[in-house]
């Protein structure tokens, strides 16, 4: 057995000689050879790979990708419609990425309530924060993000500033003749005392294969409390791996609610540090699938001080061929005594092609802690529906309004009304039935 | 109202009923009695269409109809009501959306105008008092977290709401406290009327006091084996139910 088999380095090969080394900064391009350096020795993983065994986005990547190279800025992007509402209901100040480069020009960034520079823009103490939270060694994706973008952004947002309207991010996505490789990269420091809500969307603007490929990296310093969502809905053509990594100080928190409802293959890499104490990460996620749609989340949290919290609720629903993978890793430190670290994975299969694979990973080295976790994967209940149905309401009503109720749990996450009633009108679509 | 004709019903292949024949009049109170095991949660499944069982042979006309080719749904909205042993909790489900949307569907199989948000909770109020339910219990999800009295009671506003012309009540007595058991039977006692009927399924005398039956029958392996009136559900209660597993044995015989 050698480590070849587990690596595919053709793909790595690829993916190099499409993006040439590029100037600028020397920080960057000493983290770049750094990334080059983890893909040219690891490559990608393979199903051989422990971490990628149900998730084999290298072969789908390199079957359905032809050109590794990144597609040019599309043009006149401020006359696309597709959102449209949704972004007017929201009211939020809007971070546009264009193929994965921001878009200065489109976004918001008013006086005084947050800054938004370009890494090429940064001073020398501000460039030396990107990539240390999500480190190119960590994953071969990763390093492939690092390697592969051209420009990123960083989002600071000052000491004691609480914004009332939510950022919304909005990546713009299209391949052409250039390729179909996009690498958004973001970098969000949230300042002491600090308080926002993100939220993420990606507009595909036509069913073209797209490979996108994410780093975001989250600073949040003492007693900031921000919320991240994340909304999936792509189209089968789709494939996206997305790193997240974040860095928790005393007494913040930071709340991840991440929806997956269209794509072709998604691999969500989430990773929290709570690295000091009272501070807490709490990790949602909803995944929808059907078609032969695979969605991977792969959550990360580790208990490095005293008296921190995490919580997670991951839940799935599965129609069709389509395969759902969880796998939720919970560190505690010897140091972490009073941790309190909860997980759940729910999963209802809705065809006898679909499949779940959830695995909890806990590794607690603290005697004195709360630590539980639990995953079920069953059908709907029978027992439940007969009971609806015997009142009159018909299967299909009956079977939507348990499969709502049953998504509702991760719905209610989210406290920003309109993106709320947005999410939900689409889980209703998707779920039918009139109820 | 509803006859029941040679009616056979298994389960994963065990014969359950075998041969249940049963006429209901309107305004009739009828009530199902048995030891453990003979049948009598069966015959309440099998009418109300719970699809585990497998009726292999017989039938059942409601109201002219042939219930068995109807969908749960569709018994429900003919206006068969069954009150389960076990209600069932549904975390998530608001107690108040459910039971809105299962009336207006109801109504728009009866081709009735659905109720808008107003007139449906000015008529849960009407009913509510009917069975001394808290409207806090209604504005949680159905069921969730309730006590087994909460739960019956629920059953019985649910069937107050739904206005069906069949109830089935199944040991809708276990588990009841003597207080429970009184709200419980005046609820059903005031639903009655010379239009509907009602099926009183009851290991025990004790609910029979309350809700008074036209006709009791026994039901001994999957058989109605005695019919009687409410006298016999008293001397059910003396003598237990060997005497009437003799009698069957005796003729049997």
């Amino acid at each position: 057995m050698t480590l070849s088999l587990k690596k595919d380095h053709k793909l790595a090969d690829l993916f190099l000689q499409a993006k040439p080394e590029s100037a600028g900064p020397k920080f960057f391009s000493d983290l770049k050879s750094k990334a080059r350096l983890v893909l040219e020795e690891v490559g990608f993983p393979t199903v051989k790979a422990e971490e990628y065994k149900y998730t084999n986005i290298s072969k789908k990547i390199a079957d359905s990708i032809e050109n590794p190279g990144s597609p040019s800025p599309i043009s006149n992007l401020e006359k696309v419609e597709a959102l449209r509402d949704l972004l007017d209901s929201i009211d939020g100040y809007q971070i546009i990425t264009n193929n994965g480069i921001p878009e200065e020009a489109l976004s918001d960034s008013p006086e005084g309530l947050f800054g938004l520079h370009h890494f090429t823009d940064l001073d020398a103490s501000a460039i030396q924060e990107i990539g240390q939270i999500e480190k190119p060694e960590n994953d071969a994706f990763s390093a492939l993000n690092t390697f592969s973008f051209s420009q990123g952004l960083r989002i600071d947002i000052p000491d004691g500033k609480i914004l009332k309207k939510p950022l919304v991010m909005v990546h713009y996505v299209r391949a052409d003749e250039n390729g179909a490789c996009v690498y958004p990269r973001i970098f969000i420091n949230a300042g002491k005392n600090s308080q926002a809500s993100v939220i993420e969307l990606t507009v595909f603007l036509n069913d073209e294969t797209v490979f996108v490929n994410s780093v975001s990296e989250w600073a949040v310093a003492e007693n900031a409390h921000i919320r991240h969502y994340k909304l999936q809905d792509g189209n089968k053509n789709t494939l996206e791996v997305h790193n997240t990594g974040a860095n928790i100080h005393k007494d913040a928190t930071l709340t991840s609610v991440v929806l997956s409802l269209e794509a072709g293959m998604i691999r969500n890499n989430l990773s929290i540090d709570l690295n000091a104490s009272n501070c807490e990460g709490n990790m949602y996620g909803l995944y929808l699938l059907n078609g032969k749609t695979h969605v991977d989340n792969h959550t990360n949290v580790d208990h490095t001080q005293p008296h921190s919290q995490s919580n997670e609720l991951y839940k799935g629903i599965l129609a069709d061929h389509s395969r759902g993978v969880f796998n939720g890793k919970i560190f505690v430190r010897q140091i972490a005594q009073k941790t309190n670290a909860f997980q759940q994975n729910n999963n209802i299969l809705l065809s006898e092609d679909a499949t779940v694979n959830t695995k909890p990973q806990l590794e607690i080295w603290a005697d004195d802690v709360k630590c539980s976790h639990g995953c079920t994967t069953g059908q709907l209940d029978e027992e439940a529906l007969f009971y609806m149905r015997a009142r009159g309401m018909s299967k299909e009503s009956a079977r939507a309004l348990l499969l709502y109720a049953f998504a509702g749990e991760v719905l209610e996450k989210i406290s920003i009304e309109p993106f709320k009633k947005y999410c939900e009108k689409l889980v209703h679509e998707r779920l039918g039935g009139s109820y | 109202m509803l006859s029941i004709k040679n009616l056979h019903a298994s389960v994963e292949g065990t014969a359950i009923l075998n041969g249940i024949n049963l006429e209901i009049k309107p305004g009739e109170v009828h009530a199902i009695m048995g030891p453990n095991g003979s049948g009598k949660s069966t015959l309440a499944s099998v009418l109300a269409g719970r699809e585990e069982y497998e009726v292999t042979a017989g039938e059942v006309t409601f109201k002219g109809k042939d219930l068995l080719d109807l969908s749960p749904e569709d018994r429900a909205r003919e206006g068969v009501f069954l009150a389960f042993q076990y209600p069932v909790e549904i975390p998530g489900v608001s107690s108040t959306n459910f039971l809105r949307t299962a009336v207006n569907q109801v109504r728009e199989y009866r081709g009735q105008e659905p109720l808008d948000a107003v007139k449906f909770l000015s008529l849960m109020k009407e009913k509510m008092k009917l069975v001394e339910i808290d409207q806090k219990l209604l504005s949680r999800a159905l069921n969730e977290g309730f006590s087994g009295g909460e739960k019956k009671k629920n059953e019985i506003f649910q069937m107050a709401v739904l206005e069906p012309t069949l109830s089935i009540l199944d040991e809708t007595d276990s588990g009841l406290d003597i207080d429970a058991l009184k709200v419980v039977a005046n609820g059903v006692n005031q639903l009655k009327s010379k239009d509907n009927a009602t099926i009183v399924v009851t290991h025990y005398q004790r609910l029979l006091d309350y809700i008074v039956p036209d006709y009791v029958h026994v039901l001994f392996n999957g058989r109605i084996v005695k019919s009687g009136t409410k006298a016999l559900a008293l001397e059910l209660e003396e003598k237990g139910y060997d005497w009437i597993k003799d009698e069957v044995a005796g003729t049997a015989v």
